[in-house]
């Protein structure tokens, strides 16, 4: 028999306490396993989605006469011609060093037009671009455009003309089919026309002219900044810019996420602390009789300590351990049902060992107390009470 | 062996001294069997534990062995009770979820010792004290008798100088007390210095002296004539 042999026949013998302690640490472990996990998860997913369909970087004509706006950038005026993109200008994009990263050049045309009497900002987009880098865009009435002489209305625009899909606008002579509204989105797209963008170059007599254009880059193999310096180089006649409110938004309500599982976290190791001290204290009240024994048998307080918090370790290594496996298993099923998160749960080995260090802390911490009393009982007073 | 001198234990008790042991002067050689006698309440418990290196006195010096045991720090003081104490406790206190072997060898579990030799010792303290071949049992799967010869076994296993048992037939039936009585008396007689604290004249027989304790003094002895 050796003091491990001590501590596990103890655990055996209070087998219905012990094994409430392995549930309350399992569970304490397990919230807080599920919430990182979800969290790193989300910020993986939403990293993934801004790769690959999020537009964070502007490419603008470097001019001085500014009169049109479009996201809140303003761009070159339709009516001056000065320092206009153009479409050959876009393909140098593909030659910079890390051209691979580049997952969407969505190039636009903007103009005005009047249709019934309204003066009406016309954006010529090539369609298929556009839609895979809006993937907030929404059709609310007829179907996405495919056509060359179809033509999409936002939302706000089709009610102030009263147009819908069926009806025909004229833009500089040429006739297009209006075939879907977009559902109101809350951006200035709610009121422009779009158009073809090689349409709308022929129709506004501009044939190879961008006014602005949208890229989306995946930007976590390199920093966005070095993708704009590298498209800076090679576009030295426009003004490439970073996009990352929409971004940082994202990110921020994450690192929101973060702080509120942070806290949660917080208060569960509390009660977590709670439950061990209050289940140890008692399990050694309970054994004072034996603890006075170890004592008279000429334990020392080292040796009763040991015992005890080899205990203590045994339990929570158990809890920390369970905690993990349902933690993780939590996540796999609540992610993407409760976050939409489509990306797959990581599994790091990281919070594998920090739900075991974690959960045999917070065991060997909240036992220090209880282990300490016992230690220091008078083997005298333990006689008395045999 | 043992030497007691001007030994008191005072308690504070409501701002009254009170005296469990008052100058408390006793000598037991080595392979003695004394039996300390007295009513409930005169403090031959307080002797017992005083003795056992578990309850530091107020006044006076005990000296085992050479060692004078309270001028040791705790942690050396519990390292004594390991090498020169052995105790039989009125209530056996045997853990019922420990076999007999498991029992005696926890005396060892803090023993320095391979793991095989905790358990030959066991195996041979157990078969001193004519347990051999109930080694696996369970507390609850001996008979009284049997369960005090655990105790005793566990007292013995680190082959301690004395012997110190508390009321051991306190609790037991007439019979089974015989049986740890006759236990200790064989020791006793292999050369083991034996202290007992008993209130009970027929227990007393079986020591080879008798210490009177009253309202914690020593207030006489006598030669005991072995039945």
């Amino acid at each position: 028999m050796r003091l491990i042999d001590v501590s596990l026949n103890n655990l055996r013998r209070r087998k219905g306490r012990m094994a409430l302690l392995v549930f309350g640490l399992m569970i304490g472990v397990a919230t807080v396993v599920a919430l990182t996990a979800i969290t790193s998860t989300l910020r993986a997913d939403i990293a993934s989605k801004m790769d690959q369909y999020g537009a964070n970087i502007l490419i603008v004509p470097d001019a001085n006469d500014l009169s049109l706006s479009y996201g809140g950038v303003t761009v070159a005026s339709a009516a001056f011609d000065v320092g206009e993109l153009t479409m050959p200008d876009l393909v140098q994009i593909e030659t910079i060093k890390d051209a691979a990263s580049i997952a969407i050049v969505a190039p636009k045309l903007l103009g005005t037009t009047n249709v019934g009497g309204q003066n009406v900002l016309v954006a010529g987009v090539r369609f298929p671009d556009e839609i895979r880098l809006k993937q907030w865009w929404h059709v609310s009435q007829g179907m996405e455009p495919s056509d060359p002489m179809d033509a999409l209305l936002g939302s706000r625009l089709a009610t102030a003309l009263g147009l819908g899909p069926g009806d025909r606008v004229e833009i500089q002579g040429q006739s297009f089919q209006v075939v879907g509204v977009l559902a109101e989105n809350g951006s200035q797209d709610d009121d422009i026309l779009f158009i073809d963008l090689a349409e709308a170059q022929q129709a506004m007599g501009k044939p190879g002219s961008v006014s602005l254009a949208e890229v989306a880059a995946l930007c976590n193999a390199c920093p966005v900044e070095e993708m704009v310096d590298q498209i800076s180089g090679v576009l030295p006649q426009a003004r490439v810019t970073a996009l990352r409110q929409a971004v940082q938004l994202r990110m921020d309500t994450v690192g929101q996420l973060e702080k509120f599982a942070l806290a949660v976290s917080a208060v569960v190791v509390a009660i977590g602390s709670l439950v061990v001290l209050t289940t140890m204290l008692g399990a050694v009240a309970e054994r004072r009789q034996e603890i006075g024994l170890f004592r008279a048998l000429g334990f020392r307080q080292t040796h009763v300590m040991r015992v005890i918090l080899s205990e203590a370790a045994l339990v929570s290594v158990a809890g920390g351990l369970c905690g993990w496996l349902l933690g993780m298993g939590a996540a796999i099923i609540l992610a993407p049902r409760l976050a939409g998160v489509t990306e797959p749960v990581i599994w790091s080995p990281w919070l594998a060992f920090a739900s075991l260090g974690g959960a045999l802390m917070i065991g060997l911490l909240a036992s220090l107390y209880p282990a300490r009393s016992a230690a220091k009982l008078d083997p005298s007073i333990a006689l008395r009470s045999l | 062996m043992i030497t007691l001198e001007k030994v008191s234990k005072i308690y504070n008790g409501n701002q009254v001294p009170v005296y469990a042991l008052r100058e408390v002067s006793l000598g037991v050689a080595e392979g003695e069997f004394v039996a300390v006698m007295g009513p409930s309440g005169s403090g031959k418990s307080t002797l017992l534990s005083v003795l056992g290196a578990m309850n530091s006195p107020s006044e006076g010096t005990v000296v085992i062995d050479g060692i004078d045991v309270y001028h040791l720090k705790a942690e050396q003081q519990a390292d004594f009770r390991h090498e020169y104490i052995g105790f039989v406790f009125q209530q056996l206190q045997l853990l019922p979820y420990l076999t007999a072997q498991e029992n005696v060898q926890l005396t060892l579990a803090i023993a320095r010792m391979p793991k095989a030799e905790k358990a030959e010792r066991a195996r041979e303290a157990l078969a001193q004290v004519g347990l051999k071949g109930k080694e696996g049992r369970l507390p609850y799967q001996l008979s009284g008798g049997e369960q005090g010869r655990v105790a005793v076994a566990r007292s013995i296993v680190n082959q301690p100088p004395l012997l110190l048992a508390d009321e051991p037939t306190g609790n037991l039936d007439r019979q089974t007390g015989t049986q740890v009585l006759e236990l200790l008396r064989e020791l006793n007689q292999a050369g083991q210095t034996v202290i007992m604290v008993t209130h009970d004249p027929l227990a007393a027989q079986y020591a080879g002296r008798t210490v009177q304790i009253l309202d914690g003094e020593v207030v006489g002895h006598q030669e005991m004539g072995r039945p």
